[in-house]
């Protein structure tokens, strides 16, 4: 279906706040000649949750997984932001207008573009809401 | 209810008590009057036969400790005349030297009554045919177990340990009803058995099991009763009481401690005065009839609690709830006791948690704090923090409840807390460092 086309498989890892974690990440995804293209470390006390979107994702879940660490795929979904004052703020309005909850954010902005990506509680109606409002979201196959 | 001796397993608790009390009389008496190391104990306490006026009195009395026996190994305690005794059983030492016990033909015949009586009360009886996979030899199970049930009329098939194998062709074979055996060897003899395209349930008769001799949980219980399709009762007895004595009834609320032939009391083992019915303590045992080994106030280590009220099957004897614990594991935290086993019996039922866990105890701002670690499911992961922060809320929210002290409680990753073989070393106190 259309809106699915648009879910972008996320890998998060469970993370207790010691030093050495995201090294060991970052190094197992250097062996694997993992690239990352998006990055956020969430942090309460005492443990963080790291997620990273990735061109092989596949591979890095394994290779995390097997490393021991807790591993999920998570969904989540990428806008093309303006990149310019007011960019963000038309994007969360017009899913403040939906009454869509964003459970967590984070973006980044590269030569060509600027991207939110967004985990929501309503996914399909926001992928719904966000096109109709005239926004592009990114597909997964573009992060390779 | 099939009652072994209805009399005395129904006697009013006034009458159970007069007779503790005589018994308890004659015992010092006798003990102070013929047992040097009785007499001096005593003398060294302060206290002598005629002060015990009461069963109250009892705490009169000085304890006894593991460490009397093993300082006086071989037979320093042993009291009778070496012509009256007919059997010794030596317990292995893990620790330092072994310990002896000295049996007389009156004290093997009332190890076999309490075990006749504890066997009876589970229902077993004459016809049934019970697989004794207990040890034999110097270790009291598989002997203990084998007078009880021969005792009762029932067949006994003495497999002692190991061949598993063969046990369970015997188990089909001869129509074994009932197993007393460790809880461990029993979910053994069910995987061996799945194994051989045997199942327990379906393919055999083997309706009830008798365990004990290792800690287990009504986790454990509920497996063993689901898979294999049997009732399982906690037995419980020590070398030191004779060997295995006491078992609970087809209530499955506590075992039974036949109280004309042991005094129970359980302990604060920090402040050594009484605690009331439902809470833990230390198990203190006087052993009233005991001849070849006397047994004074013996503190056995074992954590406990008494049941409150009268069984529903009628016995009057009190009721003790299976082990959860060893006296040596006991953490003080803010004045109030904890035992790692009930952590551990607490994040079984969470699923959210791996069943490996440590504790860390420090002192903050002069008061005690605790942490327990624990390592988070891969199931259970969320990248939601306030997921993540609502499952520690919880854990800590039970922790309380069953500790009745606040915990914190840190999420590690799977497979990040230490691993143990053998005894766990689940406890770091900073406190004393
Ligand atoms: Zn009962």
């Amino acid at each position: 279906m259309e809106k699915e086309s648009y879910l972008i498989k996320q890998v998060s890892l469970f993370s207790e706040n010691k030093p050495g974690r995201l090294a060991t990440m970052a190094k197992a995804f250097l062996d694997e000649g993992i690239n990352i293209k998006a990055f956020s470390i969430a942090e309460a006390d005492g443990f963080g949750v790291i997620r990273v979107l990735v061109d092989k994702t596949r591979e890095a879940y394994d290779k995390l997984a097997e490393l021991g660490f807790n591993v999920a795929y998570t969904d989540v979904i990428a806008v093309i932001m303006r990149d310019e004052p007011g960019g963000l703020y038309e994007i969360a309005q017009t899913l403040a207008n939906a009454s869509i909850n964003i459970e967590y954010s984070y973006a980044y902005s590269g030569k060509d573009k600027a991207v939110l990506i967004l985990r929501v509680d309503h996914v399909e109606e926001a992928i719904e809401h966000i096109l109709n409002a005239g926004f592009n979201l990114v597909r997964q196959q573009e992060f390779l | 209810m099939q009652y072994w001796d209805p009399r005395i397993e129904t006697m009013p608790q006034e009458k159970l008590h007069e007779m503790q009390y005589r018994l308890l009389k004659n015992l010092v008496y006798r003990l102070y009057s013929f047992s040097p190391f009785y007499q001096q104990r005593m003398k060294e306490h302060g206290v002598h036969p005629d002060d015990i006026c009461s069963l109250s009195d009892m705490k009169k009395l000085p304890f006894m400790r593991k460490q009397d026996l093993r300082d006086n190994y071989p037979d320093g305690l042993i009291f009778y005349d070496h012509e009256e005794l007919v059997r010794y059983h030596v317990s292995s030492g893990t620790t330092g030297k072994p310990t002896v016990v000295a049996y007389t033909a009156r004290d093997i015949d009332n190890w076999t009554i309490s075990l006749a009586r504890a066997l009876s009360s589970t229902g077993l009886s004459r016809g049934d045919v019970i697989q004794v996979s207990y040890g034999y030899g110097l270790f009291t199970g598989g002997l203990g177990l084998h007078y009880g049930a021969e005792r009762i009329g029932a067949i006994v098939v003495p497999t002692s340990v190991g061949n598993t194998e063969r046990q369970i062709e015997l188990m089909q074979d001869l129509r074994v009803t009932a197993i007393a055996c460790t809880p461990s060897y029993l979910l053994h003899i069910g995987e061996v058995a799945e194994r051989m395209g045997i199942s327990i349930k379906d393919d055999t008769l083997l309706r009830k099991a008798i365990v004990g001799a290792e800690p287990w949980s009504e986790k454990m219980r509920e497996r063993i009763e689901s898979w294999l399709g049997i009732k399982a009762y906690d037995i419980y007895g020590t070398s030191e009481l004779s060997g295995p004595l006491f078992s609970e009834c087809e209530a499955q609320a506590g075992f039974h401690v036949w109280s004309d032939f042991m005094f129970t009391e359980i302990l604060d083992p920090d402040t050594d005065e009484p605690v009331l019915p439902g809470v833990k303590g230390e198990l203190v045992v006087t052993m009233l009839q005991k001849e070849g080994l006397p047994i004074i106030r013996y503190r056995t280590g074992d954590i406990t609690a008494m049941e409150a009220g009268i069984c529903s099957c009628g016995r009057t004897h009190p009721r003790l709830q299976r082990l959860s614990g060893r006296v040596d594991d006991m953490l003080i935290i803010r004045g109030i006791n904890v035992f790692p086993s009930q952590i551990e019996h607490t994040l079984l039922g969470i699923k959210e948690v791996g069943e490996h866990f440590m504790i860390e105890i420090d002192r903050v701002n002069s008061l005690d704090d605790m942490l327990v670690r624990v390592e988070i499911t891969p199931l259970a992961f969320s990248d939601k923090i306030p997921d993540l922060i609502h499952i520690r809320k919880n854990i800590e929210n039970q922790l309380k409840n069953q500790l009745n002290v606040s915990v914190r409680v840190e999420l590690a990753e799977p497979g990040s807390l230490p691993r143990f073989e053998g005894k766990a070393k689940r406890v770091i106190d900073k406190r004393s460092m």
